[in-house]
């Protein structure tokens, strides 16, 4: 159903269990075999922008410019800290308890 | 009802012959109410409260409701007018969509990820209302992380569509409509990314504004996709979404994506009319793919523009048919960036791993919803290693070419009229089978997010089933007077409001409408 993709978006397969371990989501085989298939659709369809010739166009991240804009460096309050450690899953010592990432 | 004594005039009997309930009323209709003395901020959300109680489980509108705070703060309110203090909201009941943060609150954004999460801190765009006086009242159901049409992908319950219980009430922000639209609220936020305040609005017959890009702070909303999202108002008539989207709009320093200028003076444009104003039709939407019965309430709806003095032409937006593409590589590239943020450490429900990325994987597949899945894992791909310059580079660019076509139509006319939507409310189950048939009734919307302009919808009657049908009015970033102009001045010929249908949830023993 699609036109020639072109060499810069080849028609390759989306490997659905490597990106999703990419985005540390773990599938199970029902949901992979849906994701891929669904996918797949999707990206047949989205590889309709390789029939528009984009040469020199400058990409936009933004609908507005977007400048570094700096404020005076003044200290202002923070969230309260009780407030915030409350949403924890886990913590000790008002800290946030996370499984040993060191050996 | 407390009410003041005899030199009221709406004490008459005309009065209460004629005078809708209180949860009937617009916001700006409360608020004259309030500023009156005819009712008290109490009087006023305890009526929205009854109204929840004996609406909801028909509806499913609200996630959260705390009636107990609702209430002190409606009593603050008129304790603050009591003392003569103001507020352009002082007592108004208005919703929150479920991904702004209220101080206090539940936010889960309608996942089971953020189960148990209360806010510590206000959205500005909350607070804005806050310091108005409004009463902050419930949170409301969505699409899981604002990622849907038809409000199905919410982790906890559906929303059913006021008009009609079979059918959806549109998404992601479908409680925000289906509430305002059911008058269970007088107003409500939500947030719009590629439709997600406009298409609900058309859904449920309800007034939907999305801002221009820069226009209302972010600060505090749960980002889907940042260089989409904003924020903006549902609410009962044109007059309320000018109200709110003036009070919401302005420089926030907690957003450096928030523009310095000026709050836009909407109100201003009640009486203009149309005359003297060029409005433009886009070929490319007219072109198929349309309900027959959405087309000719939007094209009866041009040409009551038309009648008004406006000045009717043709345009072009060719690259129309690409935006789809372009909307669902940028927004779920954005996804998957904002989304990282779920892993279980900081905030929602962890489930446990040996090893840090054990934990976050299984917090993550627990915790997300398909739809969410699916967007996280297609952004990752094109936004990874050998793929970024074919998918997300090159729809930046196609993103240009869709600013600059409406760069060029606004050199000829200052607003376009386009349906909505390509057809009125759908029935459950009908689309979740094939998410890219879900993304393809976005088609009418997600060009305003990627151009970063503003839009509205609004009622232009109905089909012949009872459901309501939304015109899209478009204008240019920054500015919104466009829209309004035309707006007000189309509601007051059509008067849609008051020739709505009935709502298919009345509360026993009381009048629908």
């Amino acid at each position: 159903m699609e036109n020639v993709p072109s060499a810069a978006a080849s028609a390759e397969k989306i490997d659905v269990a490597y990106v999703a371990h990419l985005a540390r989501i773990a599938l199970n085989p029902g949901e992979q075999a849906l994701f891929q298939e669904q996918l797949e659709h999707i990206l047949d369809h989205v590889r309709k922008l390789n029939e528009l010739n984009v040469d020199g166009i400058e990409p936009m991240a933004h609908a507005i410019p977007v400048k570094n804009r700096f404020r005076d460096d003044v200290p202002t309050p923070g969230l309260d800290h009780d407030d915030v450690m409350a949403n924890a899953p886990e913590s000790r010592h008002e800290q946030f308890f996370v499984p040993r990432i060191l050996e | 009802m407390r009410r003041r004594a005899a030199t009221n005039s709406f004490l008459s009997l005309e009065f209460w012959s004629n005078m809708a309930e209180l949860h009937q009323l617009t916001l700006v209709e409360t608020l004259d109410a309030l500023a009156r003395g005819d009712c008290s901020a109490e009087d006023v959300a305890r009526r929205y409260l009854e109204r929840i109680a004996a609406t909801d489980s028909a509806i499913g509108a609200f996630l959260e409701l705390d009636p107990e705070q609702v209430l002190a703060d409606a009593r603050a309110a008129d304790a603050k007018r009591r003392r003569g203090e103001g507020g352009r909201l002082l007592g108004a009941p208005i919703a929150m969509k479920d991904v702004l943060n209220v101080k206090g609150a539940s936010c889960t954004c309608g996942s089971k990820i953020l189960r148990g999460y209360r806010a510590p801190y206000d959205a500005t765009a909350v607070a804005r209302l806050r310091a108005e006086g409004a009463v902050i009242m419930g949170r409301l159901n969505m699409d899981e992380f604002a990622m849907g049409s038809s409000n199905e992908n919410s982790a906890y319950h559906p929303v059913r569509n006021p008009y009609d219980l079979s059918k959806v009430p549109g998404g992601s922000s479908g409680g925000s409509a289906a509430s305002v639209a059911a008058d269970q609220i007088a107003a409500s936020l939500g947030t719009d990314t590629g439709g997600s305040i406009r298409q609900p609005a058309s859904f449920c017959g309800c007034v939907g504004v999305k801002p221009s890009y820069g226009r209302v702070s972010r600060y505090g909303l749960t980002a889907f996709a940042s260089s989409l999202d904003q924020i903006g108002p549902l609410t009962k008539d044109v007059a309320d979404a000018a109200l709110l989207t003036e009070i919401l709009s302005g420089f926030d320093p907690a957003d450096s994506t928030s523009v310095p200028a000026p709050a836009p003076e909407l109100r201003a444009n009640r009486d203009q009319g149309l005359a003297g104003m060029t409005l433009g039709l886009p070929r490319e939407y007219f072109q198929g793919g349309m309900d027959p019965e959405v087309e000719q309430r939007v094209r009866e709806a041009v040409e009551v523009c038309r009648s008004l003095g406006a000045e009717i032409m043709e345009i072009s937006l060719p690259h129309t048919e690409y935006a789809i593409a372009t909307y669902y590589i940028i927004a779920t590239a954005e996804a998957s960036a904002n989304l990282a943020r779920f892993d279980g450490v900081r905030y929602g429900a962890r489930q446990p791993g040996a090893d840090p990325i054990a934990m976050y994987e299984a917090t993550r597949s627990a915790g997300f919803g398909n739809e969410v899945k699916r967007r996280i894992i297609l952004g990752t791909y094109v936004l990874s290693s050998g793929y970024y310059d074919a998918y997300y580079l090159r729809a930046q660019k196609v993103r240009a070419l869709i600013r600059r076509d409406f760069d060029q139509a606004f050199q000829h006319c200052q607003a376009i009229l386009t349906p909505a939507t390509p057809s009125a409310a759908f029935g459950f189950g009908e689309k979740t089978g094939d998410p890219l048939q879900m993304y393809l009734s976005d088609i009418y919307t997600v060009t305003t997010n990627l151009a970063g302009i503003c839009g509205m919808s609004l009622p232009c009657g109905f089909t012949a089933g009872n459901l309501p049908v939304g015109l899209q009015i478009l204008g240019p970033a920054f500015r919104e007077e466009h829209i309004f102009r035309v707006a007000y001045a189309y509601e007051q010929a059509t008067r849609w409001r008051a020739k709505r249908p009935p709502l298919a949830v009345a509360e026993a023993g009381r009048a629908a409408s």
